[in-house]
């Protein structure tokens, strides 16, 4: 924690960062997908909305680096274009879950009784129906797109991130620190954003990053089942819906947009895990 | 009591319902007492007869399904269904509390300079950075070691009696008039308990706050406070100043909580006397007395209804019918 605003303190955190290795590891790997998203709106080897009939399923040449796929497109290019709708996706639909859920789960926390009681039944019932399910019914509704995607996924991570934060700031309010900040005259809502928040941080930084994995995957499975990016726009999920049909003859269409999503997810899940040991002052001297 | 002064913190027929899943639970029944400023009460009791829900009582901290009556005034006003708003500009201010466990009283994420210095801001609204020369001095006169390179320290970096001394500066920072010490020596060893017992000892006697110590322990009580009470069973069952309980103890479980303490130099074989029983379910109370079951003088009337506090000294009562009988030297138990 920073707080304090000292620059040594700044420092030695960064510090630390360095020398944590899946910390590094999952920061490089996130930084290289926003820098392919960043990259693509102001250069791509070629462009990713071309359709060049006549060199389709090219194998990997100096031309193209990757290949193309069966309307010609490079294979480079889409990847780095998609990669816009999977961090667009991942974050807003987090972003969604993350600011919801959060608030909701803190007061039904810090309010107990009934309040405890409508908010968590409210989110077993969003709970209840899946992102795809509520995927199709806003297709229904706005029509398929990339919004619907983000809206459907971002609405499928609140219930997730309510009883995690209900779950361990439950747990944090019953621990005796809080007695003593309410006996040092703390009302309900500065304890909770003064002692109940950053107590569950880092709780929340790691399911935060698993969500953004989950949303990523989530937006491919939309994409592939045509409820989310839609043509031409490309993302990493239509690419791998695309590869399907052509999985025996040139499987690699597969392999690509498969192993950027892996090595996306993978990144966020160390970045996870690295955040979360940095993040709490108790593991500060053994890392 | 003398009549011509107000107390400063005045309890009188507290009771505190408590809604259980085994049913309502009368945790707390006619407890009153006194407290005048600079003065010292102990409350002793075993585990579960009240003394704890007791001191949350004065900071209005009861669980939400918990139910109050009686009257609990701080400087003739009426603490009891106070809003929790106004409670709050109370506790930390007027009223503080030391927690048993140093090791979790503490907020792992915050330093402890930081909250040390927090209460002080909102309740003084002085700057941050009077704040922080006011919490150095604070942590320096409990006996923090170097305190201003370990403002920035967290609280995993102290030991358990280091911590305690920070809770310590926590509940002082804004020279409260009435300090709660619920067992806070407990959790720590027997050499850092003298010395913490001492500190706060000075303080009070510095800062001419009264004080309330809780503890099951009879030696922390004789040596630390003017006057007592004894609970059991979610009741006061002996209250008076420390000498005339110590030098004359009415109510037989009293007297069994002195006898079952363990002395130096016993002879060897000697087992430890013990209370026969155990502590009485909160849930299922009796009607009378609440030792009934367990006190060997008992007779039928205790189990008819809540002994009245019969005065055996001056100041010094008694919730016990058979205090003549308990009062005659017992050549059996020796009280030592």
């Amino acid at each position: 924690m920073t707080r304090t605003g000292v620059a040594p303190a700044s420092n030695a955190f960064w510090c630390r960062a360095l020398r944590h290795r899946s910390f590094v590891v999952g920061a490089l790997l996130c930084l290289a997908v926003l820098g392919a998203a960043l990259l693509s709106l102001v250069w791509t080897p070629w462009s990713a909305y071309e359709i060049d009939v006549a060199a389709k399923l090219r194998p990997p040449s100096a031309e193209h680096w990757l290949g193309t796929d069966v309307l010609g497109r490079d294979i480079v290019s889409l990847l780095l274009v998609g990669a816009r709708a999977t961090i667009l996706v991942g974050i807003i639909a987090v972003g969604i879950g993350l600011t919801c859920g959060v608030c909701l789960g803190l007061v039904a926390a810090a309010q107990r009784g009934w309040t405890e009681e409508l908010v968590m039944r409210f989110s077993d019932f969003t709970f209840a129906f899946p992102a795809v399910l509520s995927a199709i019914m806003l297709a229904a509704v706005i029509g398929p797109g990339m919004v619907t995607s983000i809206i459907a996924i971002g609405i499928f991570q609140i219930p997730v991130f309510v009883r995690v934060t209900r779950g361990s700031a439950g747990a944090i309010w019953a621990r005796e620190f809080i007695l003593a900040a309410r006996a040092a005259g703390k009302g309900r809502v500065r304890i909770t954003i003064e002692h109940v928040l950053p107590n569950i941080l880092s709780i929340l930084i790691v399911q935060a990053t698993i969500q953004f994995a989950l949303a990523i995957l989530a937006e491919a499975a939309l994409s592939y089942l045509g409820l989310g990016t839609q043509p031409p726009q490309p993302s990493w999920g239509r690419m791998l819906n695309d590869a399907q049909t052509l999985l025996f003859q040139s499987p690699s269409l597969a392999v690509y947009p498969g192993a950027a999503i892996a090595l996306a997810v993978l990144g966020l899940n160390l970045l996870g895990d690295g955040l979360r040991d940095l993040l709490d002052p108790r593991l500060a001297r053994q890392r | 009591m003398s009549a011509g002064e107000q107390p400063l913190l005045e309890v009188s027929g507290l009771g505190i319902r408590l809604n259980t899943s085994r049913g309502p639970a009368q945790a707390v029944r006619e407890v009153s007492f006194a407290l005048r400023r600079g003065e010292t009460l102990g409350i002793v009791g075993e585990s579960g007869c009240g003394k704890s829900i007791t001191a949350l009582a004065l900071l209005g901290l009861l669980p939400d399904n918990a139910v109050v009556s009686g009257s609990i005034r701080l400087d003739g006003r009426e603490l009891v269904g106070l809003p929790d708003a106004d409670y709050c500009k109370l506790r930390g201010n007027r009223i503080s509390m030391i927690f048993q466990e140093p090791m979790t009283a503490l907020n792992p994420m915050h330093t402890i300079g930081h909250q040390v210095a927090e209460p002080l801001v909102r309740h003084t609204g002085c700057s941050a950075a009077e704040a922080k020369r006011q919490a150095i001095a604070l942590l320096d006169r409990v006996g923090l070691p170097d305190p201003a390179r370990r403002y920035d320290a967290y609280p995993h970096q102290f030991s358990g009696g280091q911590r305690q001394r920070i809770t310590i500066a926590m509940a002082l920072a804004c020279k409260p008039d009435v300090l709660i010490a619920d067992e806070p020596t407990t959790a720590l060893d027997v050499t850092i308990q003298r010395q913490i017992l001492d500190l706060i000892a000075d303080l009070v006697a510095e800062q001419g706050m009264a004080m309330i110590l809780i503890s099951h322990d009879l030696g922390v009580i004789a040596e630390n406070v003017q006057r007592m009470i004894v609970m059991y069973g979610g009741t006061v069952v002996e209250s008076g100043t420390t000498d005339a309980v110590f030098s004359r103890m009415g109510h037989p479980y009293t007297q069994g909580l002195f006898r079952a303490r363990p002395r130096l130099g016993a002879r060897k074989g000697t087992r430890l006397s013990t209370i026969a029983g155990t502590v009485p379910e909160l849930a299922d109370l009796p009607a009378g007395c609440p030792f009934a079951d367990r006190c060997a003088l008992v007779i039928d009337a205790c189990r008819a209804a809540l002994p009245p506090l019969i005065e055996i000294g001056t100041g010094h009562g008694v919730r016990c019918i058979r205090t003549d009988v308990a009062l005659t030297p017992d050549p059996a138990g020796a009280v030592a």
